[in-house]
């Protein structure tokens, strides 16, 4: 068997504002016919440079050292495409190899039909008549999935859904049945269901078409998923190559063993939910809840007098004191809107809400503002949470002096520190500005601001979801931690089941904008009664080969459209 | 007492604004930042010595030796001629430097006053104040700014250049001008950072408006004003030569203005006489070029997708000593949590979007 | 590739997915284009109302257009008696709301020097400055887009700074000394193009004698059937459409520049280079189309330019439109006739603004769906 791609000591670099930063160090690697090749790795670690290096498609701030040796799909002709001239590499692209990217919504052009643009591919390797290049796009179109492909060849990208989109830049990467495809993180922006059909429909183009892949991604459970053979990426160089069982069952490196450690799944935070339950004084589900919501319904205004968009709509629940609620859902399930309504960040237009006996149906915010000292607030996205301007001491210490703890920065600084030090980030952070710090430790710091007054309700908005995965489990120890500690209770939002079972007491499952399931982790994640409850929990892939390949079948029977 | 501790890693030098961008900046970029910079400082040393520069005084008919005589060509005693009113053309070319730097540093800092509390209040509050505010600025920023300006000065001076009320009355024109311009941007940045998480986090926390609007907004939103003011005020200057040119100027008496030098010069071009044209058309086409182009250049600089960065050498060996993690740890010793410095090669944007 | 699709594979029920902004945009472009029109139509009344309003306050806050314009030259029992006659010693608000009636009706006044309808003006000279702007355009449109098209595809190169450069001394030449140094050279110098004017004497009374006169000399001339007449206008239009043609190419090609190469670094460009589209046809087609729709937004804008510009070139070459009116009205202190004319190109300047949203809507799919 032949390679497809043979990449030999290949390094890269970028010139950036802090001089030359090498991306890429000495990589080599190969890839057989037919064959899926994951690479896996955090960011920073050269994955997605590497990726791109295989199609020529590095910016003009790169510099690429080595050898990346394609080889066409008939075995006619061979090209290095960091030496090659810039015409066969126009050639190359298409033909031998073509790519998937992250996100289908801005890999489309928004301003041309889809079919044009299927057909473009076709037009720029040969010459195809007008209705030739039509047809082959309505087959391939037809090929991965896309109903009436007819119709909808003369479609705009964004008449069609996140999942659909992704299945076009699919086909188009296909139109040209070449050898290698490249899928950068390619079921990374889509849900976790649509990733499961996105996950068969890669599978079928190596299956049924014959192509080899290479899988950039992050995501262990979807190289379990998908992979014949992983490479791990720490840092710009190949730490350890071997085929997928043999990864997942015996990893070789301890940067390895680490990473699969880090990934949550199904089932770990049993045992330390029992544990919590018995330990609970007698009375406890008594007493009067900090969040309960009744019917509660929250309806965005619309524009100029068109009905609005429905986010929430009669949900019902409640948060004890010291009790965590984890929220899961999708994108567009309301779950973020329901988070932000309980903050008095959304309006509630329904129902009934209440939060720290507040009535927050209909309140104004005055009559909140004593109470927000009780409200902890963690957001999704580390890079904009804090203001760029301020330090992280003058960042944590903005709740003390607003609520008259203290009386400027300087004054609050002992507390500040005692802060940084509970979320284990040192105290010489307090000085730095929000861009000197990771994401992660951002995170942290978020935390410490969070918990600056000792706040009864904790609110987390997908705290890890823009983290690498080792970084999550240390966030997410961390809350744990000091949940134990403090005995706040939080509502706990996520698009990932694992991670809210790592840390909910009880779960809820939003699906466009109902609550469709709620009870305790074990309950919900266990013995699932809602079809979209158990077809969440089959869809999310696990980082082991065997149980996914068992958990695929029960997927496939579970297929039915949701009622 | 406490002291503020503020450390900032950046050394003094390169916190100055421009200072910072020349360094940033690379190849033709920094070409033409430099030269932008090179004719606007020209343009700053001709209007604060223009009465050491020039040699006769900018209403000045004749010297010792007589009357200078009208519409002279260019010789030893004036080295670019006379105009049609007998004056010095030199001369007036380099006074006419004084009065448009006037004119643009009465109309920016007018028009940013006001823009910003405008545009700082309307974005943050929105409602109804903010449809209507809107709806104004967009009606005015829409119509042609010369018009409005020639209105202005029919209304602040009747019409008649007055003594040196004049370059009042025309800075006052030209604000009211520009308060639309600084009312979008500044509101657009407030509407944009409102929806900041570190905003919503201070409203979550309790924080009233006020210092919501003074801590966290408005030191944000008025990052991109350098770029705005240099972009405003090329469009001062030819704002009033156009007032100028159509004799809303300000009389040769008062002061010497360009645009007014060019519209006296209209019938001399038939005739042949081109001196009294070219210079004072060239001094507004040099001043506004170069203040251009430090405009363009910070805003490219500003914007990582249009900001040129060095060539690097082929990725080799001695390139690996410089690369990695910016003061993280390299190898992962110890628990998982350190792997996160690891983290801060994401944020050059190089795995996540290169 | 001879594959069929199997049961399991094809999608299966609606996919809860699409990220909640796509599917927001959804929601919003689903009114369809009419509806659109129509709330931008209704749009353009408030914009009118303040213009004028705006016009009438602040022309009238000094005082009374007579005495403006006749201030020293009669006494003050004499203006006294025509202020009387013309009604401006009544309260301003009376004033007000009666001019807002006449102009609902479309009437903008009459002038105060020559007794003539401003509508008139409009008709008489209207036509000139349409004229100017329909070459300007044409010359901004071919020197701009291609140029700016140029310049981001070798940017920061040398090619890119020269033509940056260009852009700036475009913009940085204010009209009427571009229309001096052009008369300097062609008309004076090299004596191959005419000084000023739309068309020579002899040409102009060929015209004047058709019986289906459209003001558009262009038309007019092939009229005439008489090519020599046609040259000749076009002779004279040469200078002045450069003069301020270039001033709105220099913008134009800062806009498509700038644009495209903010769409340039798109993914979806990265993917049609993925698919072995060539370097130039990625400019071409896939950056330059996108970015058309921001630049047709700040074209409309431009249209404002445009008129400031045409009053100044107008009077620099003598071409007997509204904007030289405009300036001549101002020179004879005449603030009824300058007041009636702004207000009228307020109007002008508002509904084109509002053709050219509606073609940019047509242009975004997203909207047309």
């Amino acid at each position: 068997m032949t390679n497809v791609v043979e990449i030999e000591e290949l390094g890269v670099s970028f010139a950036t504002d802090a001089g030359a930063v090498k991306a890429v160090d000495g990589v080599s690697l190969t890839v057989a016919e037919g064959e899926v090749l994951a690479i896996v790795g955090e960011s920073g670690s050269g994955k997605t440079v590497t990726a791109k290096t295989i199609l020529g498609l590095l910016p003009e701030t790169a510099t690429a050292s080595g050898a990346v040796l394609l080889t066409s799909r008939d075995n006619q002709s061979t090209t290095d495409v960091i030496a090659v001239s810039k015409q066969r590499l126009r050639e190359v692209r298409g033909r031998d190899v073509a790519m998937v990217f992250q996100e289908p919504s801005t890999a489309l052009n928004p301003v041309y039909p889809v079919g044009w643009q299927i057909a473009e591919g076709l037009r720029a390797h040969g010459s195809y008549s007008r209705s030739e290049a039509r047809e082959r796009a309505i087959e391939v179109m037809r090929l991965v999935g896309i109903p009436e492909p007819e119709v909808r060849v003369k479609y705009y990208p964004h008449q069609f859904s996140g999942g659909q989109k992704q299945r076009i830049v699919i086909a188009m990467a296909l139109v040209l049945n070449p050898g290698l495809i490249v899928a950068d993180e390619p079921t990374t922006a889509l849900d976790v269901t649509v990733q499961a059909e996105i996950l068969d429909l890669l599978r079928r183009c190596r299956d049924e078409f014959g192509a080899a892949i290479v899988l950039i991604t992050h995501n262990m459970g979807v190289v379990a998923d998908l992979a014949d053979r992983v490479a791990v990426m720490y840092q710009g160089k190949v730490i350890e190559q071997a085929d997928s069982r043999t990864l997942f069952s015996a990893p070789r490196e301890e940067y390895t063993k680490r990473l699969l450690a880090a990934v949550p799944h199904v089932g770990q935070g049993r045992a330390i939910t029992r544990e919590r339950a018995d330990t609970r004084a007698e009375g406890w589900s008594g007493q009067a809840p900090v969040v309960e919501a009744k019917g509660l319904r929250i309806q965005y205004p619309g524009r100029l007098g068109r009905p609005g968009f429905v986010a929430v709509d009669d949900v019902s629940f409640q948060i004890l004191p010291g009790e965590v609620l984890g929220l899961v859902g999708e994108s567009g399930s309301g779950k973020t809107t329901t988070g932000r309504a309980i903050a008095g960040l959304t309006r509630v237009t329904g129902g009934s809400l209440r939060v720290l006996g507040h009535e927050m149906n209909g309140i104004r915010e005055r009559e909140f503002r004593k109470s927000r000292k009780d409200i902890g607030f963690v957001f999704q996205d580390p890079a904009s949470s804090f203001n760029p301007l301020l330090t992280i001491a003058e960042c944590v210490a903005e709740p003390l002096i607003v609520h008259g703890r203290a009386r400027d920065p300087q004054a609050a600084r002992a507390r500040v520190d005692e802060l940084l030090e509970a979320v284990q980030l040192p105290r010489a952070y307090g000085e730095r500005f929000p861009h000197e710090l990771s994401g992660g430790q951002r995170q942290r710091a978020s935390l410490a601001r969070a918990l600056a007054l000792d706040p009864q309700l904790l609110i987390a908005d997908e705290p890890t979801s823009a983290l690498d995965v080792s970084v999550q489990a240390r966030v997410l120890e961390l809350f744990a931690e000091l949940q134990r500690e403090l005995g706040f209770a939080a509502l706990f939002i996520s698009h990932d089941l694992a991670v809210v079972d790592l840390l909910a007491d009880r779960i809820g499952v939003l699906y466009q904008g109902r609550l469709v399931e709620e009870g305790t982790g074990e309950a919900v994640l266990e013995s699932p009664k809602d079809r979209y409850t158990q077809r969440l929990l089959a869809s999310l892939p696990v980082p082991d080969p065997a149980v996914q390949a068992q958990r695929r079948q029960r997927l496939h029977e579970l297929r039915a459209p949701l009622a | 007492m406490p002291t503020v501790s503020v450390s900032r890693k950046r050394p003094l030098l390169s916190r100055i604004p421009v200072v910072h961008q020349v360094r940033q900046s690379v190849g033709l970029q920094r070409g033409m930042l430099l030269a932008g910079l090179a004719i606007t400082g020209i343009f700053l040393i001709a209007a604060f010595f223009a009465p050491a520069i020039a040699p006769y005084g900018f209403s000045q008919l004749h010297d010792a030796s007589g009357s200078f005589g009208a519409q002279q060509p260019p010789s030893p005693a004036h080295i670019w001629g006379t105009t049609v009113g007998g004056y010095d053309v030199f001369s007036r070319v380099v006074w006419g430097s004084q009065t448009a730097l006037g004119v643009i540093v009465v109309s920016v800092v007018l028009s940013i006053f006001a823009g910003i509390f405008l545009g700082l209040v309307s974005g943050y509050f929105g409602g109804w104040l903010d449809r209507v505010l809107v709806v104004v600025c967009d009606a005015v920023y829409a119509f042609p700014s010369l018009l409005l300006a020639i209105v202005m000065s029919i209304v602040i001076s009747g019409g008649q250049s007055k003594l040196w009320g004049g370059i009042l009355a025309a800075a006052i024109s030209i604000t009211v001008v520009f308060i639309p311009q600084y009312f979008r941007v500044i509101r657009a940045e407030a509407v944009r950072i409102k929806a900041e998480a570190y905003v919503e986090s201070a409203r979550v926390v309790g924080a009233g408006n006020g210092r919501i609007m003074f801590r966290h907004v408005l030191r944000n939103a008025t990052r991109t004003l350098p770029l705005i003011f240099t972009l405003n005020s090329s469009e001062a200057i030819l704002t009033l030569a156009g007032l100028g040119f159509l004799g809303f100027g300000i009389e040769p008496t008062a002061a010497s203005e360009w645009g007014y030098d060019l519209n006296k010069a209209l019938s001399d071009v038939t005739s042949g006489i081109w001196w009294t044209a070219l210079y004072p058309g060239l001094a507004i086409v040099l001043v506004v070029l170069g203040v251009t182009l430090v405009g363009e250049s910070l805003n490219d600089l500003a914007d990582p997708r249009l900001r040129g960065r060095r060539a690097v050498a082929k990725a080799s060996g001695d390139v690996a000593e410089t690369s990695v993690v910016p003061g993280g740890t390299l190898a992962a010793p110890g628990g998982v949590g350190e792997l996160e410095g690891a983290g801060l090669l994401g944020d050059d944007g190089i795995e996540v979007r290169s | 590739m001879t594959t069929t699709v199997t049961g399991a594979k094809a999608p299966t029920g609606p996919e809860p997915s699409a990220p909640a902004s796509a599917r927001r945009r959804r929601r919003r472009s689903s009114g369809g284009l009419a509806r659109y029109i129509v709330i931008r139509a209704v749009l353009i009344l408030p914009t009118i109302f303040i213009l004028v309003s705006l016009v009438f306050f602040l022309m009238r806050s000094t005082g009374d257009p007579i005495t403006a314009a006749l201030g020293g030259r009669l006494t003050p029992d004499q203006l006294a008696v025509r202020i009387h006659a013309a009604g401006y010693d009544r309260p301003l608000l009376v004033q007000y709301f009666e001019y807002l009636g006449q102009i609902f009706t479309g009437n903008f006044g009459t002038t105060l020097s020559d007794n003539q309808p401003v509508t008139e003006i409009l008709t008489h000279y209207g036509s000139a400055t349409l004229e100017l702007a329909f070459y300007s355009l044409i010359v901004a449109f071919i020197v701009g887009i291609p140029l700016g098209m140029v310049a981001a595809y070798f940017r920061d190169r040398g090619r890119d700074a020269a033509l940056r450069v260009f852009a700036i001394l475009c913009y940085a030449t204010p009209v009427f000394f571009a229309g001096l140094l052009l008369k300097l050279i062609f008309s004076i110098w090299l004596d191959v193009l005419p000084v000023a004017g739309r068309a020579s004497t002899g040409s102009e009374l060929q015209m004047e004698l058709l019986p289906h006169k459209t003001g558009i000399y262009l038309i007019d001339a092939f009229q005439t059937g008489s090519m020599a007449v046609v040259g000749d206008v076009l002779q004279h239009a040469v200078l002045p459409a450069v003069a301020l043609g270039l001033l709105t190419a220099g913008v134009f090609l800062r806009l498509v520049r700038t644009n495209v190469i903010g769409t340039l670094s798109t993914d979806y460009v990265d993917a049609a280079r993925s698919r072995g589209v060539g370097e130039f046809r990625l400019v071409r087609k896939h950056a330059y189309r996108p970015a058309l729709i921001p630049i047709i937004t700040v074209i409309g804008l431009q249209i404002a330019l445009l008129l400031g510009g045409a009053v100044l070139t107008e009077t620099t070459f003598e071409w007997k439109g509204l904007g030289f009116e405009l300036a001549h009205y101002l020179q004879a202190r005449d603030f009824v006739a300058v007041q009636g004319m702004v207000a009228l190109l307020a109007v002008i300047v508002a509904v084109t603004n509002f053709v050219v949203d509606i073609i940019a809507a047509l242009i975004d799919p997203r909207v047309r769906y």
